[in-house]
């Protein structure tokens, strides 16, 4: 990309009204309270929306700021990850955002571009939270054009989960490290004796596995700084093809998620012998899994498409914590970010939650140490991509998915599906290229 | 004579307009959450609304008619039309048959326990989709499923019910019409029940057979039934949209089981292209207003 070009994300900015209006609110607010006179009221109350399960368990960190941090109070506020997105964007339209949120990272684009999110650069120059403490591919999710607008809270990504005991029955002596011998395992195990089984669980409708095979091959997915589609190029569709090919033979079943009732009965009865997912599955693989089946199942990074780039990459996923714009307790807010990020409280979060930690760190301590399926983890975090940063990715991302369960049910060549995806996915961006033109037609002028 | 005439004039304005102050504030209310709205949803469908324009509403573009044009050159909504009429066309007919024989078998004379049957038939009716969509997935499991056993009981192999782009409108519409058809079921007993048991003897002592009781006598009582029970099922069934939502993922596998709704909720609320979604909605709404104008035809013919 020329350094001229550099394309500006932040589209839009909030109106000067809305800031002051926002602020004075505040002030109106602050006045009242203090009017009452109370010594609870005089402090500064802080509004955190949490998402899920970690809205829950993070009330337990909170009492040890708020002693380290006597003026502050945090108002915790638990809101389920379904209706996260819409609440945020409605949030936002209404004025009534908080002043600290955990955001899913595939979402800071989009609310960066709504120019919702506090620039967070200047507060962590003279922060004690580094920036190279943390997993870069992670760190760089949290990045728009070189600004940072979050700080990763924990880490989630994509590793392959397999069935040792049947590899090792098909004579598969490793974790695949290439695509090629990833294939070749495939097809020993396909060929194993027994009823209907696979090699692989890809569930046709997730993004994540095809979007993982084309970033391994090198796929930018989109080019001009995000202004077009790029899904005809040669690495792409080298990606592609490897995916849909798993299915024309045999080796996946062809099979969406509402369809699989039990992933872990299924694994443990061997009808598929791996399965790309993340780390929520360790926790729920140990629980559910018979016992007589715990010693026959393992975790490794993914392979590559050469065995010289072992292991290949995969998702940059996890959640942040942002900072509002319209907040008007920014540096309150932004210490319990940092209260938050530091090592210790994050593996505090790992025994509670089993999120894995952010700060690379925090991998030091005990609990996640010894853990050798863990471990698989923290390699894998060392080589991840993150997504095109565009406010339209999860739209482009489940065309991905679409175009290719074209292929594997539809029978459609992967001509036609990728010209369609293209086509689809340059419609989708048609309102971007005309803001980016506008912006830089209008800086020039 | 002028002077009463004139009385009367001023005294019916006045009560005209005590008339309009008693209805004004449900007048305000209709205009506030109805006409407000709907005028909107005309204007947005005529702009570009999304994402970016709910953080700066300056940049929206007008696109005029462009929504429609985009609209009608997607494959997709061509896709989400065929598809939602083929539940219209295909489920409401299924859905109408099988209330109705339902409603002849519990009305019938020798049945026992109508109370009891009436009730079970009627509890899908009442039962949560979503509690129902659990339990049905499972029947429709391509390994495990109820249905998939009982086929290869008659030899026949396993149907990928919800995964296989061609049988995923037949699982959805089977599941739609046993979920609904104890509600019509309960007015077509409440028809049944009116119709006098003497003329059933007399035809039976005029010689009628049971296919012509019900041909000649039943069916022509129960026709105003008929008609109510064919316009609310077909305008609910143009709605679809739960069905697909708790059970396909909202639309799969290749948006075999995507609707009109299905589509414009996407646009809408997952994607926020709210403009491009209004016109869909504009789209929905013409082609229900015909659909109920040629049932209300069809009525006044029979009339």
């Amino acid at each position: 990309m020329a350094a001229g070009d550099r394309p500006t994300h932040r589209l839009a900015t909030p109106s000067i009204g809305c800031r002051w209006g926002a602020l004075a609110a505040g002030a109106l607010a602050g006045a009242l309270l203090a009017a009452c006179g109370d010594e609870a009221a005089r402090k500064t109350k802080l509004q955190f929306w949490a998402l899920g399960r970690e809205g829950e368990v993070v009330q337990k960190l909170i009492p040890a700021f708020e002693a380290a941090n006597p003026g502050v109070h945090v108002e915790v506020q638990q809101i389920p990850w379904t209706a996260a997105h819409e609440k945020l964007l409605t949030a936002f339209a209404g004025r009534s955002t908080p002043d600290l949120a955990q955001l899913g990272n595939t979402w800071i684009p989009e609310l960066v571009a709504l120019g919702a999110l506090e620039p967070l650069g200047g507060r962590l120059a003279k922060s004690r939270v580094n920036p190279r403490d943390f997993f870069p591919g992670i760190w760089a999710t949290n990045e728009i054009d070189g600004e940072p607008y979050g700080v990763p809270w924990y880490v989630d990504t994509r590793v392959l989960f397999y069935r040792s005991d049947l590899l090792a029955r098909a004579g598969v002596k490793r974790p695949p490290r290439s695509w090629e011998e990833w294939r070749n395992g495939m097809r020993s195990v396909k060929a194993l004796p027994g009823g209907e089984h696979y090699a692989i669980l890809l569930p046709t409708d997730e993004w994540a596995q095809p979007v993982v095979l084309a970033l391994q091959a090198g796929a930018d997915l989109l080019r001009d700084g995000g202004r077009h589609a790029d899904f005809k190029e040669a690495r792409f569709r080298t990606a592609f093809e490897f995916y849909v090919s798993l299915f024309a033979e045999r080796l996946a079943p062809p099979l969406g998620n509402a369809q699989v009732a039990n992933l872990y009965q299924q694994f443990a009865d061997g009808y598929f012998a791996m399965v790309i997912t993340g780390p929520w599955n360790l926790g729920e693989f140990r629980r559910r899994l018979p016992a007589d089946r715990q010693g026959d199942w393992a975790v490794a990074p993914l392979p590559a498409v050469t065995e010289t780039d072992y292991p290949g990459v995969s998702l940059a996923g996890g959640s942040s914590l942002v900072v509002f714009g319209a907040s008007p307790h920014k540096d309150a807010a932004f210490r319990l970010v940092e209260f938050l990020t530091d090592a210790r409280q994050q593996a505090r979060f790992y025994t509670l939650t089993g999120d894995l930690p952010a700060r690379a760190a925090a991998w030091d301590d005990p609990a996640l140490a010894g853990d050798p399926k863990l471990q698989a983890f923290r390699t894998q975090l060392e080589h991840v991509r993150p997504m095109p940063k565009v406010p339209e990715w999860e739209r482009i991302a489940t065309a991905i998915a679409e175009a290719a369960e074209r292929v594997i049910l539809g029978n459609q060549t992967e001509d036609r599906s990728l010209d369609q995806l293209q086509i689809e996915v340059d419609r989708m961006l048609d309102k971007r290229r005309f803001l980016l033109d506008r912006k830089s037609g209008g800086g020039g002028r | 004579m002028t002077a009463g005439g004139r009385n009367r004039v001023s005294r019916s304005r006045r009560e005209a307009r005590a008339g309009l102050a008693f209805i004004a504030p449900a007048l305000a209310l209709i205009a506030v959450f109805f006409v407000i709205p709907v005028v909107a949803g005309f204007l947005l469908a005529a702009t570009d609304f999304d994402i970016y324009a709910v953080g700066d509403p300056a940049t929206t573009r007008f696109v005029g008619l462009g929504n429609f044009a985009t609209l009608l050159h997607d494959p997709v909504f061509w896709k989400a039309l065929g598809n939602t009429f083929y539940f219209v066309l295909v489920g409401g007919p299924l859905s109408v048959a099988v209330s109705l024989g339902a409603a002849l078998l519990v009305n019938a004379r020798l049945v026992r326990c109508k109370g009891l049957f009436r009730t079970v038939y009627f509890a899908p009716v009442v039962t949560t989709m979503v509690a129902v969509a659990v339990v049905w997935r499972y029947l429709y499991h391509p390994r495990f499923g109820l249905l998939n056993q009982l086929l290869a009981l008659a030899g026949l192999g396993p149907v990928n019910w919800l995964g296989d782009p061609r049988w995923a409108m037949p699982a959805v519409i089977l599941m739609a019409v046993w979920k609904n058809f104890g509600y019509n079921m309960i007015i077509f007993v409440a028809g049944l029940q009116s119709v006098p048991a003497t003329i059933y003897e007399a035809a039976r002592v005029d010689g009628a057979g049971p296919w012509q009781q019900f041909r000649r006598l039943t069916l022509p009582a129960l026709r105003p039934m008929l008609v109510f029970v064919g316009v609310i099922t077909m305008v609910g069934y143009f709605q679809l949209f739960t069905e697909p939502y708790v059970m396909t993922n909202g639309g799969g596998p290749l948006n075999a089981t995507l609707s009109i709704v299905m589509y414009m909720y996407k646009q809408g609320f997952r994607w926020w292209n709210i403009g491009f979604g209004a016109a869909v909605a504009l789209v929905l709404f013409l082609i229900i207003l015909v659909g109920t104008l040629v049932q209300l035809r069809l009525q006044k013919g029979r009339e």
